[in-house]
């Protein structure tokens, strides 16, 4: 194929707008559906390696749509903070996609088809969302994200399920609305551009209160990126299937919420003007505060899945720490950190998922000698889980690296101290499942006998196709460890070449 | 004949009016309408492309010179006005037969065209005439009218809304002829252009300030600023359902019209914008009726009237467009009045079928109608999401000027508000949606199919051009803007 660089950025955003097309008239034949799915995934997947390679070379790629409204364009610029972004979105739906092929059959969910179309069109919007050329694509791709995603999390059609949808939606929709164009309009009232622009598009001798307002605006506005208050979604959107849980909560919503933050900071405030607001400093305490409380909020939690939704809203601190802290290294370290978390949660979710479907639990406390029935499943557990907290040999260990120098390099000392405790409280949130999974006693002896009984238990682990994704994911975590590099260049290449004084 | 085109635009609906009678057989006159209203269409694409190309058209009625004789006066404002009003009747005509079968008795079909096209150019006649009492006797033709066609409604309580209607636009339109009646005494004319210029040497009297008071009221009891609202939501609710499709649209965007028409042009801006504290008053007005609307629309259960309130908390937003007086808020206000007119046609019509099919648009029988309606639910989800704001529909076009306004003239405090008034319309609209999508379809209900093409045609061709308008804005916005810039007299 000899496609231009142009039409394949395109076809990233337009091809599973179309697939959602194609799956809807394939649904009597869920074969063929599924089929659809997984070529269109391939054909973005590579795609978007295509673009990845086009970057690297140096070459400049960008589509002009249409003009909505007089100065107001519909376009599309590649950097290398989207190019990241998008890297890792396209190649975690493949995997979700196969994943989730096992889990909806083995579940017997009803409505696949309406499962496999929305979750199409919102992959299209998180291409859309990464490549965005300004604030106001950006936004237009934020708000169709948001509203795909609701029939995704109102799946079951329960009381439950609408509740959750209720509140998702309700801030994910007010917070936009009220904050995000607030912020957007006022900047392209004061800076007369919402383009992306290196260094940020505000004058230098700009009204810094003003600013600082309109920083705040966007930090409470992007409610995708579940900074406290605005978190409550998170665990309400963990009524969705497990699917939906993993990629979109785990990675795609979320990650475009601290894609946007990231983008932002960088590009529209730049990093020298956002060190001097006003409301800099107490933006960033929030994010600190957002990041203890969910962890500790997540230790209390006995649901896996909301357990691991609490640690996300934490892990999302992190990201906003990062773009916050107007550091080379914060920044390398937040959009590092991007991909790490993404890897490591997925694999989480993943396998939640997978307990859920196979040994029909999702409370932890009933999870005690579970890895004798699925031992590969706890396993990867094990490994997601120390990427998550930051050790070696998984790859979180590079990104927490990055974010504490980021700190030491805006001598923000208690946010280092923050950082730290949080991941000690990791460790106790997240290493007892499978410790206790695999070590049933090691805590407690009494229920001896029924620990005899599950003794008994056969290897019993997630449908195959479930427990090939899993497996694939949880070696992303090991192989971003030790080979970090490309990852690390795409990171740095975000400030520009000038920009980079440190980090070897 | 192209020299013709400003009076025939008036003139043909309104002939063709009384022939509906002879043609007596319903589907006939139903043709004969949907023709003459397509051909009110095409006069005012073809009115619009001429001004936007040439300039106002000045065109004299009987060949008599402007103070003495009738001038219609077309400019950029009356000409959008004039597409939006004729765009919107053909569209709804489209499913009037089919609709109008179900909800009327066969011996009161014909009446219900004869009355619908006098409404039609009773609109187009206020948009399009150039002299004051004109305007007047084309507000009272399309008023009378549009009372008939409300009291047509099977529910008995039409008769009530219409009875309520009636004594309400009565008196707002005794208001606007007492502020004629005493603006002619002091200037002697009732061409509106002469007028212009005449009112500015008088412009400190009492009379002349009386006059102006008495037209703002007169315009606001039209166009149900709260808190003069009472009358709308019952009549839209209660009128058949391609009633109110049409007269959402449109009567209240005609009462829009003039109120801009006389206090940019009449009256002056400085005027009208300095003898009465117009500024706060209708930001307030504004604010107060989008607040208190939205939180009304949200306990309806009625969905008629739910849209209803919605309709006065929209026109709350055009309201306050207007208080900025400024070019970027006046086109605000245009836009909304055009996106306006595409949102609620489009719901009110999807309304108007799901009364066919089940004969009742109580909020729980909504239930599980978006399995049983796809085509009709996803129509009111997108109108839905274009009365929300949310980007690439009409909605946020509007908005996104709207704010700009506010912002401009440094007023953050309003555009908050707008912008927290948005999260009311989410829940009106979300409620809809919930009940429709997760619930299971009643008992009564159950069975119930697709509403029949006729309906979905038009349904559709208005939920498009929602999508559409709201990606390419060029027509909408350079026509509003040249239309705003015009009337504050900067050149474009």
């Amino acid at each position: 194929m000899n496609l231009s660089l142009e039409l394949m950025l395109q076809l990233c955003i337009i091809l599973p707008m179309i697939a959602t097309l194609a799956i809807m008239a394939t649904a009597r034949k869920p074969n063929l559906r599924e089929a659809v799915t997984i070529s269109t995934c391939l054909v973005v997947l590579y795609c978007v390696i295509n673009l990845y390679q086009g970057l690297t070379t140096g070459g400049e790629i960008s589509v002009f749509w249409w003009e909505l409204l007089p100065g107001l364009q519909v376009n599309f610029v590649i950097e290398p903070l989207g190019m990241l972004f998008a890297l890792i979105a396209s190649f975690l739906w493949l995997i979700t996609t196969i994943y989730a092929i096992g889990y909806m059959r083995s579940h017997q969910e009803e409505n696949q088809t309406r499962f496999y179309s929305y979750f199409a069109i919102a992959i299209g919007a998180v291409m859309g969302i990464a490549f965005a050329g300004n604030l106001f694509t950006l936004f237009i791709f934020y708000e169709v994200l948001t509203l795909s995603t609701y029939p995704l999390v109102t799946h079951a059609g329960t009381e439950k399920a609408k509740t959750g949808g209720r509140i998702y939606l309700g801030i994910l929709l007010s917070t936009s609305i009220v904050f995000f164009l607030l912020a957007i309009v006022s900047t392209w009232f004061v800076s007369g551009t919402l383009d992306f622009k290196p260094g940020g598009v505000f004058a230098s001798n700009v009204d810094t209160t003003l600013v600082g307002v309109i920083l705040a605006l966007f930090i409470f506005g992007i409610g995708k990126a579940a900074i406290m208050p605005f978190h409550r979604w998170l665990p309400a959107a963990m009524v969705a299937p497990t699917p939906v849980s993993a990629l979109l909560h785990a990675v795609a919503v979320v990650k475009a919420g601290v894609f946007t933050v990231l983008k932002v900071c960088v590009f529209t405030f730049g990093l020298d003007l956002l060190s001097v607001l006003p409301s800099y400093q107490f933006l960033l305490y929030l994010a600190g505060a957002s990041v203890l409380l969910a962890s500790l909020v997540a230790m209390q939690q006995d649901n896996l899945k909301a357990r691991l939704a609490y640690s996300t809203i934490s892990q999302l601190g992190y990201v906003t720490i990062g773009a916050l802290l107007a550091t080379p290294s914060g920044v390398i370290g937040g959009s590092m950190h991007i991909a790490m978390h993404a890897f490591g949660k997925i694999t989480l979710f993943f396998c939640a998922g997978a307990i859920l479907v196979s040994a029909h639990k999702s409370k932890i406390s009933e999870m005690r000698g579970l890895g004798r029935q699925m031992p590969i499943t706890m396993a990867a557990f094990f490994i997601a889980s120390l990427s998550i907290i930051g050790v070696p040999p998984a790859g979180g260990t590079w990104s927490k690296w990055f974010l504490l120098m980021g700190t030491i390099e805006a001598e923000q000392w208690a946010l280092m101290g923050v950082l730290m405790i949080s991941s000690l409280l990791n460790i106790a949130y997240l290493l007892p499942i499978p410790l206790h999974a695999f070590f049933p006693n090691l805590l407690s002896s009494e229920e001896t006998g029924k620990e005899r009984a599950l003794a008994q238990f056969q290897i019993k682990e997630a449908p195959l196709p479930s427990l090939i994704a899993l497996c694939i994911t949880t070696l992303g975590c090991v192989i971003l460890f030790i080979y970090p590099q490309p990852l690390y260049e795409l990171s740095t290449a975000i400030l520009g070449p000038q920009e980079i004084t440190h980090g070897k | 004949m192209l020299a013709h085109l400003p009076i025939l635009q008036v003139i043909v609906p309104l002939l063709a009016a009384p022939l509906c009678l002879i043609l007596r057989r319903s589907s006939l006159v139903w043709l004969f309408s949907l023709i003459i209203s397509g051909i009110a269409f095409l006069i005012s694409i073809s009115l619009l492309q001429q001004i936007m190309a040439s300039g106002t058209i000045v065109y004299e009625l009987g060949g008599w010179d402007a103070p003495w004789g009738i001038e219609y006066r077309i400019d950029k404002l009356n000409a959008f006005v004039l597409l939006i009003i004729s765009a919107v009747s053909t569209v709804v005509l489209l499913a009037a037969q089919t609709s109008i079968e179900k909800e009327l008795p066969k011996d009161k079909h014909t009446l219900f065209y004869v009355l619908y096209l006098l409404s039609l150019s009773g609109m187009l006649g206020i948009v399009s005439s150039g002299d004051v009492f004109n305007v007047f006797v084309f507000l009272e033709i399309s008023s009378l009218s549009a009372y008939a066609l409300i009291a047509l409604g099977e529910d008995r309580r039409a008769l009530w809304a219409s009875f309520q209607y009636l004594i309400m636009g009565t008196i707002g339109a005794t208001f606007i002829l007492i502020g004629i009646g005493l603006m002619y005494q002091m200037t002697g004319t009732l061409n509106l252009d002469d007028l212009s210029r005449r009112l500015p040497e008088v412009a400190h009297t009492r009379t002349v300030f009386s006059a102006f008071a008495f037209v703002i009221v007169g315009i606001c009891l039209k166009l149900a600023l709260f808190p003069l609202h009472l009358w709308l939501p019952n009549a839209y609710a209660y009128a058949p359902s391609i009633v109110t499709a049409f007269l959402a649209a449109t009567a209240t965007k005609v009462a829009i019209y003039l109120l801009i028409r006389f206090t940019f042009s009449v009256f002056g801006l400085s005027f009208s914008f300095t003898t009465l504290p117009l500024q706060i008053l209708f930001m307030v007005l504004g604010l107060l009726g989008i607040f208190v609307a939205s939180t009304a629309a949200i306990y309806q259960k009625n969905v008629k009237h739910l849209f209803a309130y919605s309709s006065i908390a929209q026109i709350g937003y055009m309201i306050v467009g207007f208080s900025t007086s400024t070019v970027t808020g006046l086109t605000a206000t245009l836009l909304h009045v055009f996106n306006h007119a595409l949102m609620k046609s489009a719901l009110f019509l999807a309304l108007g079928a799901v009364m066919y099919r089940i004969g009742s648009v109580q909020l729980s029988q909504f239930q599980g109608l978006g399995r049983q309606m796809p085509f009709t639910m996803a129509a009111i989800v997108i109108g839905g999401l274009s009365l929300i704001g949310v980007p690439l529909t009409v909605g946020f076009v509007s908005k996104w000027y709207l704010l700009m306004a506010l912002v401009e003239n440094g007023w953050w405090l309003v555009a908050v508000l707008i912008l927290l008034s948005s999260l009311l319309t989410i829940i009106y609209v979300w409620r809809i949606f919930e009940v429709a999508y997760f619930k299971p379809p009643l008992l009564e209900t159950e069975g119930i199919k697709e509403a029949p093409i006729s309906f979905l045609i038009p349904i559709w061709i208005l939920v498009m051009a929602n999508i559409y308008f709201g990606i390419d804005t060029r027509l909408s916005v350079q026509v509003a803007q040249a239309a705003s810039q015009s009337l504050f007299g900067v050149a474009p």
